[in-house]
């Protein structure tokens, strides 16, 4: 690829200070996301995703803070240089979020069809008619049924499902370049997730808008996105594209995650699992994050932070395993699971 | 129209094992309150006349979209709601005639793990206290020896055992999961509801408790009725599963023959939803028309057919509650369009019915073949 990447985060880092330390949520993050292309995002509950996509909007509050030094380029502009007007028309225009649950995003006293109007009007400049006419296209296209009856209905009134895609049917209307989706269908049945992904399938092949899917679904990833970002402890630890993840994961933490997955179809073994739980974001551990739920861990993993290494084209891991493979030929139980599988 | 009832007591656990219990007929209707008087107004068929069986050491999973009941039947198992009507029977008791002593008793053997692990431990008591108290109400154990009861519980579930001081707060989401199944194995029951124990879970976290709960069936002989909406988990953990659609159970089969030929065409469709967990790999998928219909003003004759994609379906779908019917051994489902069925095509007809019964199973239903292999996927390379 050799024009620059739509969106790219360069050594973001973002932090919480509480009552009870400076949490690390988001610690020295980088990667990228080309135009028309699905990156997924995955990871355990708490390692750093959610407070990615905020920064990425710079929507985080009090006491988070993106750190000094983070860069947050999105088509050609540093958004961390922008100022709070120039902010809100990237978030109002160019890049669109869709969160786990629709009613955040949905306003209880307007019907849908006023509120995907109002977008319309301030964003496209469109007369109150136009806007109307637009909302109901809108509602159509995101596959709702009698689009204009429910354009005259309030949010209570629709599904858990159909509320989603209106609020899919709101981030489209300004037609933005990236849509940022953290766990869009997480809250819905898996028949209406399957339309709910279809549909932004869809808007990728049509109009070529990129999307950043956050999810903790891989089969989600697996059937969605050209490449995935694995996230632990307030890092990427693997980057691939979703054929070489899914086919040659290299971090152990990546392996585990893929392991302790059941398929459909898949055959009934015992699930395998990952003893421990994440670390409080308030003291990661030096050396490997992963070091106490790691079958491989050595010396070397207590006492120095593995890079991300490069491992293949395109394929990066933060794992010493990388320059030293031998270790893997000698699993152990992971420390967490010697003190018992509770110790966290 | 009443439900035709083709169940003969005892026929639907696998091989006719003696059941454990027995649900006939359960019907759970919600009042809806309108107006300031509270007027009734119609109700919620929450539960609209549910039949099963499950067998000593069994599983059986109980999956749907949300709102079909699936809880709302668990719960009214237990009587920790009413239920409308039906009978439930456990190890031969008519749990529904029980009085509250009675009842007490019987909670001693059916125990409940709930949906949400962040709402359903009390947050002013221990953990210790928490696991602890079963063990008091049915006068189990009393003082050291409870003390040392609950530290082998906590043990048993994977939690250390000097925890048993900590509150709720200070545990992640799969630690109160364990905390839960702890207190629900303290009074060393025989049968657990479920209801949904992984879903609030990390993929890492759900195996730990998936995993447990398949090793304490197997050492202490458990049953277990299993709500979920997962069905990867469902068919790791499952001997049958019950499918739910708007109060009604639409199909109950073996978990094999579930997944390597489902009948209902919304089994087949919620199937087909289920993402494939290879890259590149995309089923087709049968798209549901539309959403979930409102409970309280249910479809007329088979539930599902505003969003049925049978290419049979007709005016006699609209007008004919189909039986929940053995389809083939062990493998029941409500569908008067697949043969075979007890509503003959000539009803059908007298119904309005315009297209003969016709066997349906697209590919993308499919998960596994009929000798149980998993099936191939065909590699397609991602965009
Ligand atoms: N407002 C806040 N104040 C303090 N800490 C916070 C705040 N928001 C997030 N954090 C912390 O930052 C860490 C990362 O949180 P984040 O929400 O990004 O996780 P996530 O990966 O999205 O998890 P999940 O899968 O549960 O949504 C967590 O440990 C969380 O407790
Ligand atoms: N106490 C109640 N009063 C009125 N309606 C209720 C009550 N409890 C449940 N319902 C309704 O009964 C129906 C079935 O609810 P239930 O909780 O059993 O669904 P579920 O299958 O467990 O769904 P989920 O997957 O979301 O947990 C829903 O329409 C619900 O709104
Ligand atoms: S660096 Fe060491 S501890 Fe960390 S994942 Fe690799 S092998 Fe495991
Ligand atoms: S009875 Fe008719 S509507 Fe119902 S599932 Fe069968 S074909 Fe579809
Ligand atoms: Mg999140
Ligand atoms: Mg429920």
């Amino acid at each position: 690829m050799t024009a620059p990447p739509l969106l790219e985060l360069d050594d973001l880092h973002t932090f919480f200070y509480t009552d009870t330390g400076v949490a690390r949520s988001v610690d020295g993050v980088s990667f990228s996301v080309g135009a028309g292309e699905t990156v997924g995002v995955v990871g355990e509950s708490g390692c750093g995703k959610s407070v990615t996509a905020l920064s990425i909007l710079r929507l985080v509050r009090a006491p988070g803070r993106i750190e000094p030094g983070s860069a947050i380029r999105f088509e050609g502009k540093d958004l961390m240089t922008l100022d709070e007007g120039e902010m809100q028309h990237i978030r109002g225009n160019r890049i669109a979020m869709v969160f786990q649950e629709p009613m955040t995003a949905l306003n209880p006293v307007f019907t849908v069809g006023e509120q995907i109007a109002e977008v319309a009007r301030i964003h496209g400049g469109m007369s109150r008619k136009e806007a109307r006419a637009k909302a109901v296209e809108m509602l159509t296209l995101v596959g709702i049924p009698a689009p204009e009856q429910r354009a005259g209905e309030y949010p209570h009134q629709l599904s858990g499902g159909m509320r989603q895609r209106v609020v899919i049917a709101m981030a489209l209307v300004m037609n933005p370049a990236l849509i940022i989706a953290d766990e869009p269908t997480t809250a819905l049945d898996v028949t209406i997730q399957a339309q709910i992904l279809e549909l932004m399938a869809d808007l990728t092949r049509r109009l070529g808008t990129s999307i950043l899917l956050i999810t903790h679904d891989l089969g989600v990833v697996a059937e969605n996105c050209s490449r995935v970002i694995v996230m632990y402890a307030g890092e990427v630890v693997e980057e691939a594209t979703a054929v070489e993840l899914f086919g040659r994961a290299h971090m152990p933490y990546t392996e585990g995650l893929l392991g302790a997955m059941p398929r459909v179809g898949g055959e009934s073994e015992r699930l395998a699992t990952i003893p421990g739980t994440v670390p409080p974001p308030t003291a990661w551990p030096a050396g490997c994050r992963f070091r106490d739920r790691c079958p491989y861990s050595w010396d070397r993993c207590e006492r120095e932070h593995p890079p991300l290494y490069q491992i293949g084209a395109g394929h990066t891991s933060r794992c010493h395993l990388a320059e030293e493979p031998e270790h893997r030929n000698h699993p152990h139980p992971p420390l967490a699971a010697q003190r018992g599988a509770s110790a966290a | 129209m009443s439900r035709q009832t083709t169940i003969a007591a005892g026929a639907m656990t696998e091989g006719g094992a003696e059941p454990i219990l027995s649900v006939r007929d359960l019907t759970k209707h919600f009042p809806i309150k309108k107006g300031i008087f509270g007027r009734v107004g119609g109700a919620v068929r929450a539960v609209d006349g549910v039949s099963f069986d499950v067998a000593a050491g069994e599983t059986l999973a109980v999956v749907g979209e949300s709102g079909c009941g699936k809880s709302t039947t668990g719960r009214a198992i237990l009587r920790l709601i009413e239920p409308t009507s039906g009978s439930v029977r456990f190890n031969g008791q008519d749990v529904l005639a029980l009085g509250a002593g009675e009842l007490r008793a019987l909670r001693r053997q059916l125990q409940i793990v709930f949906q949400d692990p962040f709402s359903s431990l009390n947050p002013r008591m221990s953990i210790g206290a928490i696991v602890r108290e079963g063990l008091t109400i049915h006068g189990l154990a009393e003082g050291a020896a409870a003390d040392a009861r609950v530290k082998q519980l906590l043990e048993e579930v994977g939690l250390r055992p000097e925890y048993a001081s900590r509150y709720p707060h200070e545990f992640s989401g799969g630690q109160r999961q364990r905390v839960g199944i702890a207190r629900a194995l303290s009074v060393e029951p025989k049968f657990i509801v479920c209801d949904e124990p992984v879903s609030a879970l990390d993929v890492s976290v759900q195996a730990q408790v998936v995993n447990l709960l398949q090793d304490l069936q197997r050492d202490r002989g458990l049953s277990y009725l299993f709500i979920a909406h997962d069905l990867s988990i469902v068919e790791h953990i499952a001997d049958r599963v019950a499918v739910m659609y708007l109060g009604h159970i639409v199909e109950l089969a073996p978990v094999q023959a579930m997944y390597s030929r489902p009948i209902m065409p919304y089994t087949q469709a919620l199937l087909s939803a289920v993402p494939a967990p290879e890259p590149g790999v995309k089923r087709e998928r049968i798209l549901l028309a539309g959403d979930v219909p409102s409970p309280a003003n249910p479809p007329s004759g088979c539930v599902f057919h505003p969003r049925c994609q049978h290419p049979a379906r007709d005016a006699a779908c609209a007008a004919i509650v189909p039986p929940l019917e053995e389809k083939a051994p062990g493998h029941w489902a409500a569908c008067i369009k697949q043969p075979p069925s007890v509503v003959s095509w000539e009803a059908q007809r007298a119904a309005g019915g315009t297209n003969p019964p016709d066997f349906y199973l697209p590919v993308s239903a499919l998960h596994r073949s009929a000798d149980g292999a998993p099936r191939a996927h065909a590699f397609t390379p991602p965009r």
